[in-house]
C-alpha cells in the first residue's frame, strides 16, 4: 500500500481528497487526512454575515459529511513535519509516515502582529469579518450602530480573497442605505495598494465604482499601528486615519507548523512550482490552496481549478511520468456590489481582468467587470455549488484554464 | 514589448514602466529612475537595499516583497519608508530593474 497523507481538511484538502479517492486505485492507496477542527467553514460566506444576508447555519457543516468513508480522518493538531524522514508527528506523539504528502493547511489572520488591533477595543470598535467569530461579532455591532466613520483597512498583502474588502464596502453602502442612515456613515478604504485593486484595468473600473458609491480610497496606506483609545490608524509614513468603527483585514500567514518544519517563507507560505504545486524542497511533497507561495489569488476558485489539473498530474507523477506544467493561475470570482447586483472577474497569472462577457451555455453570459443582477445570483448560487459539487471534488462546467472568449481587449 | 531610453541605454519595460530584463540594468539607470521616483540622491543606505534586492532577484527571478527585504537586509519597515517613501517594495523594485513584486495579486 502506498500512503498519501493530506494535512488540512479545508477547501483544498477536502477537494483533493475526494478527487484522488475517485481517481486512485484504492486497493493500492491509503489516504489519511488530518485536521484539528471538526467544522468546515464556507469562508466566502463570512462576508455576508455582518449584513444579516447569511446566518451561522449557512456557513458551517461537519467536516465528516464531506469525507468519503474510505479515507481515514484524524482530528488532531499537527506538531511537526519531518520531511527528511517522510513522516509527520501529531500533538500527542503519534507518528504518521507517508510516501506522498499534500500540505493544505491554508492561511489565517494574525491581528496580534499589528500593535493596537487585538487589544481592549477588539470586538468593541475594532472588528474583522475574516473569521467566523469576527463576522458574527460585527453582525451584532451593526444591528445597533448609529453611523459615523467606518474604515476598512488591509494590513498587508497577500490576503485571502483580495476582492472581499471591496465587496464588504459595497455591501456596507447598500446596508446603510436600507437602514436609512447612509447619510450618517462615511466609508473609507485604507489599502497598501496604489488603488482599488492590483491590476490596472480592474483597479480603474472598480475605483470608479467606489467613487460612484461614495467610498473614499486612502491608497498606499501601510499600517504601522492602531491607536484604540484615540480611534485612529497610523501608517509607516505617519499618516493618520481616524475611525469610529474599524474593520481590519489583519496580516494573513500560513500555518505555523509549516514554518517551524522549515518548509515556509517569511510568512509561512511554502515555496512551490507555481504550475504544478510541487514543493521546491522535496519531490514527494505538494502544497495546495492558500498554504503555498504561488502568486495566484488565495481563493477557493483558484484551488478548485488547480485541483482539476492536479488530480491527473498526481496520477502521472506517481506512475513515474513527469509533471505537466499546466496551471495558469486561473481565478474567477463573483463580486457582490450591493443592491442585488454583482460583478464577475476572470484572470490568470499573466492576463489581468478585462471587461466583456463571460460565456456559459444555458446560464450566462455573465458581464465581466460590470454590475448586473445575474452576477449577484451567480454569487448566491455559488454557496450551493460549494457544498454540493466543489467540496466533493466534482467538476464544474467551467474550463480550468482561462479562455479569452468574450473578453474585450483594450 | 515597449522600450525606453534611460541614462543613454535602451531597455525593455512593461506597461507600468518596470524593466523586464534585469540584465539590462546599470547603476546609472538606478540613479535616473530614483530621480523619477522623487529620490534625488541614492545614499549608501539606499544602495545596501538595492543591492540586496538585486541579489534576491538574481537568485529567485522575482522582486522581493517588503517583508523579505526587512527580514533579509537588516532594515526596519520604518527605515524603508524613510528611504523609499510610499510603496517602498514597489519603488525599490522599480529602481533595481526588477519586475513588480508578485506579493500583490
Amino acid at each position: 500500500m502506498k500512503k498519501l497523507l493530506i494535512l488540512g481538511a479545508g477547501t483544498a484538502g477536502t477537494m483533493v481528497a475526494n478527487r484522488l479517492n475517485r481517481m486512485l486505485d484504492m486497493d493500492e492507496w491509503q489516504i489519511t487526512l488530518v485536521d484539528q477542527d471538526p467544522v468546515h467553514y464556507y469562508q466566502p460566506g463570512f462576508l455576508f454575515i455582518p449584513f444579516g444576508v447569511y446566518s451561522k447555519k449557512d456557513v458551517i457543516k461537519p467536516k465528516r459529511n464531506f469525507i468519503p468513508p474510505q479515507i481515514k480522518l484524524i482530528q488532531s493538531e499537527i506538531e511537526i513535519i519531518e520531511p527528511e524522514h517522510n513522516r509527520v508527528r501529531l500533538t500527542g506523539g503519534l507518528y504518521l509516515d507517508y510516501d506522498y504528502l499534500i500540505i493544505a493547511t491554508g492561511a489565517d489572520i494574525h491581528p496580534e502582529e499589528t500593535p493596537g488591533l487585538a487589544e481592549h477595543e477588539w470586538n468593541q470598535s475594532i472588528f474583522t469579518f475574516y473569521s467566523f467569530e469576527g463576522s458574527v461579532e460585527l453582525w451584532k455591532k451593526l444591528q445597533t450602530w448609529e453611523g459615523g466613520r467606518m474604515v476598512v483597512n488591509v494590513v498587508e498583502n497577500p490576503i485571502k480573497c483580495p476582492v472581499a474588502p471591496l465587496e464588504f464596502l459595497m455591501l456596507a453602502d447598500w446596508f446603510f442605505h436600507e437602514r436609512g442612515i447612509r447619510d450618517r456613515v462615511e466609508l473609507v478604504y485604507a489599502t497598501p495598494l496604489p488603488g482599488a485593486f492590483t491590476k490596472p484595468m480592474a483597479s480603474k473600473m472598480l475605483g470608479e465604482l467606489l467613487v460612484q458609491k461614495g467610498i473614499h480610497v486612502e491608497p498606499e496606506f501601510y499600517i504601522e499601528r492602531a491607536d484604540p483609545d484615540e480611534k485612529k490608524i497610523v501608517s509607516y509614513d505617519e499618516r493618520e486615519v481616524p475611525f469610529d468603527l474599524l474593520v481590519t483585514i489583519p496580516l494573513n500567514k500560513g500555518a505555523e507548523v509549516v514554518g517551524k518544519s522549515g518548509l515556509g517563507d517569511e510568512l509561512n507560505y511554502s515555496p512551490v512550482n507555481k504550475y504544478t504545486f510541487l514543493s521546491d524542497k522535496f519531490d514527494n511533497i505538494f502544497v495546495l490552496g492558500d498554504a503555498s507561495n504561488a502568486p495566484a489569488s488565495k481563493a477557493g476558485s483558484v484551488t478548485h481549478y488547480a485541483i482539476d489539473l492536479f488530480g491527473e498530474n498526481f496520477i502521472r507523477y506517481t506512475s513515474g511520468q513527469k509533471l505537466v506544467e499546466n496551471f495558469d493561475g486561473h481565478a474567477n470570482c463573483f463580486l457582490e456590489s450591493g443592491f442585488g447586483k454583482g460583478l464577475l472577474i476572470d484572470f490568470n497569472y499573466t492576463q489581468e481582468p478585462l471587461p466583456g462577457r463571460y460565456p456559459l451555455p444555458g446560464v450566462g453570459p455573465f458581464t465581466l467587470l460590470e454590475e448586473s443582477e445575474a452576477n449577484h445570483w451567480g454569487k448566491l448560487m455559488f454557496r450551493w455549488m460549494y457544498w454540493n459539487i466543489l467540496l466533493k471534488g466534482q467538476e464544474l462546467p467551467f474550463p480550468p484554464t482561462m479562455t479569452m472568449a468574450g473578453k474585450w481587449k483594450a | 514589448m515597449a522600450t525606453r531610453t534611460i541614462a543613454g541605454k535602451t531597455v525593455a519595460v512593461n506597461e507600468e514602466g518596470f524593466m523586464t530584463n534585469p540584465a539590462e540594468w546599470t547603476q546609472e539607470i538606478a540613479v535616473e529612475i530614483a530621480k523619477e521616483e522623487g529620490i534625488e540622491e541614492l545614499t549608501e543606505a539606499h544602495w545596501k537595499v538595492i543591492n540586496f534586492c538585486r541579489e534576491v532577484g538574481a537568485a529567485s527571478g522575482k522582486a522581493p516583497t517588503l517583508r523579505t527585504i526587512t527580514n533579509g537586509a537588516g532594515i526596519t519597515t520604518k527605515e524603508m519608508f524613510t528611504l523609499f517613501p510610499k510603496g517602498p517594495a514597489k519603488k525599490v523594485a522599480h529602481i533595481a530593474g526588477l519586475g513588480k513584486p508578485e506579493g500583490c495579486v
